[in-house]
């Protein structure tokens, strides 16, 4: 990442950008590495929204990556993120040769990009879960499945948070 | 004091495949809101919480402040063997939640009026 | 005399004008999305639940210095239907309009001679919703003569009033414009049949009072402090204004 120093529109587009977020209350708009920190009423920090690759990439190095055999469902719209149920299937046939061992759900914009990790095996039988998550605005969640040959399958949804989880409400 | 409830079938027949629903008490505390003073509520999540059945490890989930709280977890098991399902998690403060259920699973040729 | 006026006077005179015709009203589930409708529905993971199994627990636990447990003298919880849509209720002793939750604490201290409980504390919001769980499904109703009829013309008066530096009356938004759009949220009529009810945004389940004292804060006005009279005077108002609607326990809500 390269850093830049800040140029006048820069700082007007960060005070806008501020202020923005301070009266719309959890809306942060993405930004490059190099921008300031962005306290806000509940002191979070760097607050943007990550990419694919970095969302992935803690789990997945050089092993194959496919987008197939998982179904992640969430709602299109949220109505408060706070709590929101979140669901996936895996087709999977479960057995010693050829199953799941671990899933992860993946925020893109939470202040903390892993929301769980699960650990399964051949026992489960099937490698449906289901929870409750907590979504910090509209964001891409991601549920990603590791199999036992050690490579990755994965499915991604875009939701829309019409009422941000983290910023506080009295 | 974190206690929890859990859903699991009637009538679990060997070899079926079954559906386990916990739902845990715990307030999932992320440390990033403030209570009505404005003070920061601690950070206070579930580390890990853990499914035995007798004594082997059948399902595992570390979540993070990114679930929500009274946290709900469903999960699948295959039916082996009866015995002691004990759940298990450990929070952030160290308290430890406990919930025991005696798993009966019957022999597969037992008379059943409908499957799940 | 304009017609606002008469209006304006019927309204607070002894007439009980319903803004909302009984025919049209409806519990905030119905204003609620597709998720919270059935987080409330899904009778095993309703995030009350774990208050609902608090509180009946707590109903056969012994306490106090009478080592008495509330079923020691009301019987099983089961036992308490109908008692919450008797409340606020004037209580013989003091002659004050008691909520639910007045009572519970008064019972606690009078009767187990145990410690009182806070406000809104767990083991307070716990045990009210175990009694109001008892309630579920019947129609809410309230006793608004005798000596109660001054606490419910203070309580439509609270309601019909302009308050706070945003100059809203409870009616502004919820009899005028429910079901349009607050921000991102539809408003609701502002019924009561879910009390206590867990609500999403504080992760909780909450009391009514819990409720009404957000909407102060909601219209920037200077908030009652727990325990006043007229946030049970507003309650009493509303069990009137919901009347026939059906006790939703637990209710979730954003």
């Amino acid at each position: 990442m390269r850093s830049r120093l800040f140029s006048r529109r820069q700082s007007i587009l960060a005070i806008f950008q501020t202020t923005l977020a301070a009266s719309v209350g959890g809306f942060w708009l993405g930004s490059a590495k190099a921008q300031v920190d962005k306290l806000t009423i509940t002191g979070l920090s760097e607050a943007r929204l990550r990419t694919f690759e970095e969302m992935v990439r803690p789990y997945v190095q050089s092993q194959e990556l496919k987008k197939e055999r998982v179904t992640l469902s969430l709602p299109m719209l949220a109505d408060n993120g706070h709590m929101v149920p979140l669901s996936l299937k895996i087709d999977s046939p479960m057995t010693e040769a050829s199953h799941i061992t671990h899933v992860y759900l993946i925020s893109q914009r939470n202040p903390v990009p892993l929301m769980a990790k699960f650990v399964m095996g051949p026992w489960s039988g099937r490698a449906d879960l289901s929870t409750r998550v907590r979504l910090s605005g509209n964001q891409n969640v991601i549920a990603l499945a590791r199999l036992s040959d050690g490579n990755f399958i994965y499915d991604l949804q875009e939701v829309v948070v019409t009422e941000a989880a983290c910023v506080d409400n009295g | 004091m974190s206690s929890a409830r859990l859903q699991i079938p009637p009538r679990i027949l060997q070899g079926d495949v079954f559906k386990v629903r916990l739902l845990v008490n715990h307030p999932m505390d992320s440390g990033f809101l403030r209570d009505i003073d404005g003070v920061i509520i601690q950070r206070n999540v579930i580390r890990h919480l853990v499914c035995t059945l007798n004594g082997r490890e059948v399902f595992r989930v570390e979540p993070t402040t990114g679930v929500a709280a009274n946290p709900l977890f469903e999960f699948y098991l295959r039916a082996t063997e009866s015995g002691d399902m004990l759940f298990r998690w450990v929070d952030d403060k160290a308290y430890i939640g406990e919930l025991r259920h005696t798993l009966v699973v019957e022999a597969a040729n037992a008379s059943k009026p409908a499957s799940n | 005399m304009g017609l606002w006026t008469i209006a304006g006077l019927a309204l607070t005179s002894h007439a009980q004008q319903r803004l909302i015709p009984l025919e049209k009203l409806q519990s905030g589930l119905h204003y609620s999305g597709a998720e919270v409708q059935s987080l409330q529905t899904d009778e095993f993971a309703n995030p009350g639940n774990i208050a609902l199994d608090s509180g009946t627990k707590s109903w056969a636990k012994t306490d106090g210095k009478s080592n008495k447990s509330c079923q020691s003298c009301h019987g099983e919880l089961v036992k308490m239907k109908g008692v919450s849509i008797r409340y606020p209720a004037i209580d013989k002793a003091t002659g004050k309009l008691f909520n639910l939750e007045d009572r519970i604490r008064n019972c606690r201290v009078k009767n187990q001679k145990a410690a009182e409980w806070t406000f809104e504390s767990d083991e307070l919001v716990a045990m009210t919703l175990a009694v109001t769980s008892s309630s579920r499904g019947l129609p809410l109703q309230a006793q608004i003569d005798g000596a109660a009829k001054s606490h419910f013309e203070n309580g439509q008066r609270l309601f019909m009033t302009r308050q706070g530096q945003m100059n809203l009356a409870c009616t502004n938004c919820h009899d005028q414009h429910y079901g349009q759009k607050l921000y991102t949220d539809p408003l609701s009529q502002g019924q009561a049949n879910g009390y206590p009810l867990y609500r999403i945004d504080w992760q909780r389940v909450a009391s009514l009072e819990r409720r009404l004292r957000f909407c102060y804060t909601g219209v920037k006005a200077e908030t009652p402090p727990w325990g006043h009279s007229d946030i049970r005077d507003l309650s009493l108002y509303l069990m009137w204004r919901g009347q026939g609607l059906l006790v939703e326990a637990p209710a979730v809500r954003k």
